[in-house]
Formats: C-alpha cells, sequence, structure tokens
C-alpha cells in the first residue's frame, strides 16, 4: 500500500517534537478523518531555522510531515510558502489516492505557521 | 529486526487446516462429478455432499434438511433478508440492530430504500441490544429481526436466545448472523429460537467461498436466483462441491475441539487484555465478559489506528484497526461510533482476533512490542503530552 519511502519517513520521522522558543507554529487538521498536524518554525532573517513537527494521523499523514520538514528546513520563507502538498506527495514518491485528500495536509500546516508569523503571532487562531 | 510472524486476525479470515484440505481433494480429482447427474461418478458425489449437509446439521444441532449450503456469509445474509422481503411482497417493518456486519445493515438500507421500514436498534456501551427496546419496537407489520450473534468488531455477545423467545411470541421471524461464532462458541439450535443462522467456513479454518444457512422447517423466504433446482431451488446453481466437504470438515473439527479451543483462547484473550490495559490511556471496547473468546478490541488514545497496524506489521504482526485509514472510507467504524466513542477514540481502535494456532509466546511477543509501538506513536502526536514537554 506504502512505497519504501513513506514507510522509511513513517519509521524513522525526521524533526519530530515542539520548539519551545518557536517563532510560529502553524496547524491543520482533516475533521474527517481526525488526522492533526503541528508545525514548529524558528525562523531567522526570513529563513526557515530550524522546524519541527508533531502529527495524529495514519501513515501517510507522518510520513509526509516529516519530509516536509526536509523539505523546507533552510529555505525562505517565500520558496517555502510554494511547496504544496503535492510536491510532498511527489517528493515521497507517490501516496495512494485516498490519502492524497485526507493526510496529505503538512504543507497546508507550514503556510498556518508561517501565516501566523506574518500576522506578527506565534499562534493562529485555534492555537 | 525480529522476522516473526503473528497473525492476530482470525476474524478476518483463517488459514485451512490441513485435515480440511486433505478431505477437499479427491473432490477436485477422481471425485468430480456433478451431484445432480443420474450416473455413478456423479451419484457418489451427490452422497458426499448429503452427508456433508447431516455432519453440519449434527454439529449444529439442526435436522439435515434445514441445511442450505451457500457461498458463504454475505449471501446467506442477503438471501434471508431479501427473501422474506420478497416472500411478504408489500412493505413491512424490520428490525435490526445498529452494529450490525454491512451484510446485514447495508440489504436492511437498501430494503428501507425499497419501501420497508427498518428501526435499527441502539446499543449500549458494551454494543448488547436491550429486549426492552426489542419488544417496544416491534409494529403489526413486523416480519423479521435480524440480530448477530457476536459483533465481527468489539466480540459482543447479543442475548440470541432471550431474543428468539422474543420473536416467537410474538410470531416474528428471527435471522441470526452467526458468522462469528460459528465454530467459536456451541450452537444448539434445538434450544434457540432461531428460523435462520448465517456460517461462513472460512472463519472457521475452512475454505473461502462456501457457507451455510440453516433455515428452520416451515419458515420460508422466496428464492433470489432462478436457474436450477440445487439446494432446493434457494440455491440454484452447481454444488461447490468440495467447499462444502471442507466447511463441514471444518465444522466437525471445530466442534470437537470447541470446549477446549474456548479455553485456551480465553486464557490468552486474558492475558493479553491485562497487558494492554497497563499502557496509560487505553480503552477495552466491548463488554468485559460477554464477548467471543479470541476478541480483543482496545483504542490507543493519542494514536491513529492505521499508524498502529503499519508499525505492529513491519514488526510481523497482522491485527485490524476500525479506523477510517485503514477502511479505505473516512469514516470510523459504524460500531465503535454507536457504543458512543467519539471520533479520535474510534480512530485509535485495534482489533486482535485470536485463532488456531496462536500461542502464548505470540502473545508474549505483541505484548513485548506493543508499548513500544504506542510509545513512538504518541511521542509524535500533538495530543499526547509527555512529561518532558509539558507546556502546562
Amino acid at each position: 500500500m506504502y512505497n519504501e519511502k513513506v514507510v522509511e519517513h513513517f519509521c524513522n520521522p525526521r524533526n519530530v517534537g515542539e520548539l519551545l522558543e518557536a517563532d510560529a507554529i502553524g496547524e491543520n487538521g482533516s475533521f474527517k478523518c481526525g488526522d492533526t498536524m503541528k508545525i514548529y518554525l524558528k525562523i531567522k532573517d526570513d529563513r526557515i531555522e530550524d522546524i519541527r513537527f508533531q502529527t495524529y494521523g495514519c501513515g501517510a499523514a507522518i510520513a509526509s510531515s516529516s519530509m516536509l520538514t526536509e523539505m523546507v528546513k533552510g529555505l525562505t520563507i517565500d520558496d517555502a510558502l510554494k511547496i504544496t502538498n503535492q510536491d510532498v506527495a511527489d517528493q515521497l514518491g507517490g501516496l495512494p489516492p485516498l490519502k492524497l485528500h485526507c493526510s496529505n495536509l503538512a504543507a497546508d500546516a507550514l503556510h498556518n505557521a508561517i501565516e501566523n508569523f506574518r500576522n506578527g503571532k506565534v499562534h493562529g487562531e485555534s492555537a | 529486526m525480529s522476522r516473526r510472524t503473528v497473525y492476530m486476525d482470525h476474524s478476518a479470515t483463517t488459514p485451512v487446516r490441513e485435515e480440511v484440505v486433505e478431505a477437499m481433494l479427491p473432490f477436485y480429482h477422481e471425485l468430480f462429478g456433478n451431484p445432480s447427474s443420474i450416473h455413478a461418478p456423479g451419484r457418489t458425489v451427490r452422497r458426499a455432499v448429503e452427508e456433508a449437509r447431516e455432519k453440519t446439521a449434527l454439529a449444529l444441532g439442526a435436522e439435515p434438511g434445514e441445511i442450505f449450503f451457500t457461498a458463504g456469509g454475505t449471501e446467506s445474509n442477503n438471501i434471508t433478508l431479501r427473501g422474506a422481503a420478497k416472500k411478504r411482497g408489500e412493505p413491512g417493518h424490520i428490525i435490526t440492530s445498529s452494529i450490525e456486519h454491512h451484510a446485514v445493515l447495508d440489504v436492511c438500507s437498501e430494503l428501507a430504500a425499497e419501501g420497508h421500514r427498518v428501526t435499527f436498534l441502539p446499543v449500549d456501551q458494551y454494543g448488547r441490544v436491550s429486549i426492552d427496546q426489542l419488544q417496544e419496537a416491534i409494529t403489526p407489520d413486523t416480519f423479521l429481526i435480524s440480530i448477530m450473534a457476536a459483533n465481527n468488531e468489539i466480540g459482543t455477545l447479543q442475548p440470541i436466545s432471550a431474543i428468539g423467545e422474543v420473536a416467537r411470541e410474538r410470531k416474528i421471524l428471527f435471522h441470526t448472523d452467526a458468522v462469528q461464532i460459528a465454530g467459536q462458541l456451541p450452537i444448539d439450535l434445538k434450544k434457540l429460537n432461531v428460523d435462520f443462522l448465517s456460517l461462513s467456513a472460512h472463519k472457521f479454518n475452512g475454505p473461502k467461498g462456501i457457507g451455510a444457512l440453516y433455515v428452520r422447517k416451515g419458515a420460508k423466504v422466496t428464492p433470489l436466483y432462478s436457474g436450477g433446482g440445487q439446494e432446493r431451488k434457494l440455491r440454484p446453481g452447481t454444488e461447490n462441491v468440495p467447499g462444502i466437504v471442507g466447511l463441514s470438515r471444518a465444522m466437525e473439527l471445530a466442534v470437537a475441539e470447541i470446549k477446549d479451543k474456548k479455553k485456551r483462547l480465553e486464557a490468552l484473550r486474558y492475558k493479553m487484555i491485562t497487558g494492554l490495559m497497563a499502557i496509560d490511556e487505553t480503552i477495552l471496547n466491548g463488554h468485559p465478559e460477554e464477548r467471543l473468546p479470541n476478541n480483543v478490541n482496545v483504542s490507543f488514545k493519542h494514536v491513529e489506528g492505521e499508524a498502529v497496524l503499519l508499525s505492529l506489521d513491519l514488526e510481523g504482526i497482522a491485527a485490524s484497526s476500525g479506523s477510517a485509514c485503514s477502511s479505505g472510507s473516512l469514516d470510523p467504524s459504524h460500531v465503535l461510533r454507536a457504543i458512543g466513542l467519539d471520533h479520535p477514540t474510534a480512530h485509535g481502535s485495534i482489533r486482535f482476533s485470536l485463532g488456531w494456532g496462536n500461542t502464548e509466546e505470540d502473545v508474549d511477543y505483541l505484548l513485548e512490542v506493543i508499548p513500544r509501538v504506542v510509545n513512538n506513536l504518541r511521542r509524535i502526536s500533538p495530543t499526547y503530552r509527555t512529561n518532558g514537554s509539558r507546556k502546562e
């Protein structure tokens, strides 16, 4: 059902946890299947210096969160905003069709964090 | 990493026992005849089919004439529910439960769309229907009650005997989907007021694609199919002879070992539940005692079921989940919602179903692996606060 790359990220997720001194925190969730993602950013000179995630969800949700953190670490926030959920899925070598909609939410959580940062807040309304 | 394989998904399907395969093989080779043929090769096979019917009937406390072979549990359920509605010919009322298998639930929903009224009885927190609510639901046009003997997800046993008494008293046909208890717990149809009972061979170490329907003498449904006189027109089509022989052999073996197996599995179940409940924020789903000997269903809070299944699979353990993500739909199991679980708890449910071949070592291995699996996933979860990261 999942390819090797997805399973590898699921088994060894990168950048897991919280950043206690985060400059921005973003969240995203799927009410339908219950997946929830939280992204923590440390931003310096408009660049993502550090990133952590926490995810409640299936294998695809965890693997896509992990992959996203690897993809955007070190990017400027402008470049990070260009990364889409589809880019994350592609970088993972593809996800099962159903998972593209319900569990591939990491990029949206990142965009939420950057939006909060630009609005001068650490947390959004829901956090 | 361990390459041990531990199969704990016997409620999904079971391996076919060697004795069963051996009994079936001649019917693929020299005993290939069509039981409807009048020549010797046909007659020999006809005898085998009727012997299988006798053995199956004996195992259930039924008469051979009350046993009909079908393609499995789903077909037995359809033949009964749709057949009873067809026989009635005009809209009427059906009572079922809200936690039936889809092979009953979906048929009932379709019959409702076709003009029948259907009451889906609620269940309590353990998944049991109430006899009082059943009594209250009955109306003058109620023609069928269909309540499962045991739930396939949470293992809860229904009060089949009491439901049968109500049905008999009110002169309503009673069907039970017994797919999960056949071969697991004794069934004596002489003592139960059941008119129709569905079972499936692959749930008790028999082959797939073969099941049976018990129809009490005098109870009638209109056949759904046309095309032949086999199974007294209830299920036309050339008989699945190897399957029929395999079903009866598997049933014979299961019934002979039923007491020992029940005792053995209940001991393993107890050990498993005790071990799993030692993990904090873990909930047992289903009834603590009135449950299948082989069923363990728990919810680990803060983790999603499919992620647990995937982790267990990587450790060689096969189980299943009521989580939406593992079922191909987006909603969590209707059973877990019906017993009152919120979405996250339902999503975190895992079903382990034990069976023939499982040992105490399997349970030890599971209990060794699972705390690590759950903790690893909780470490990632935004809703789980460990002491190390507690912010409050």
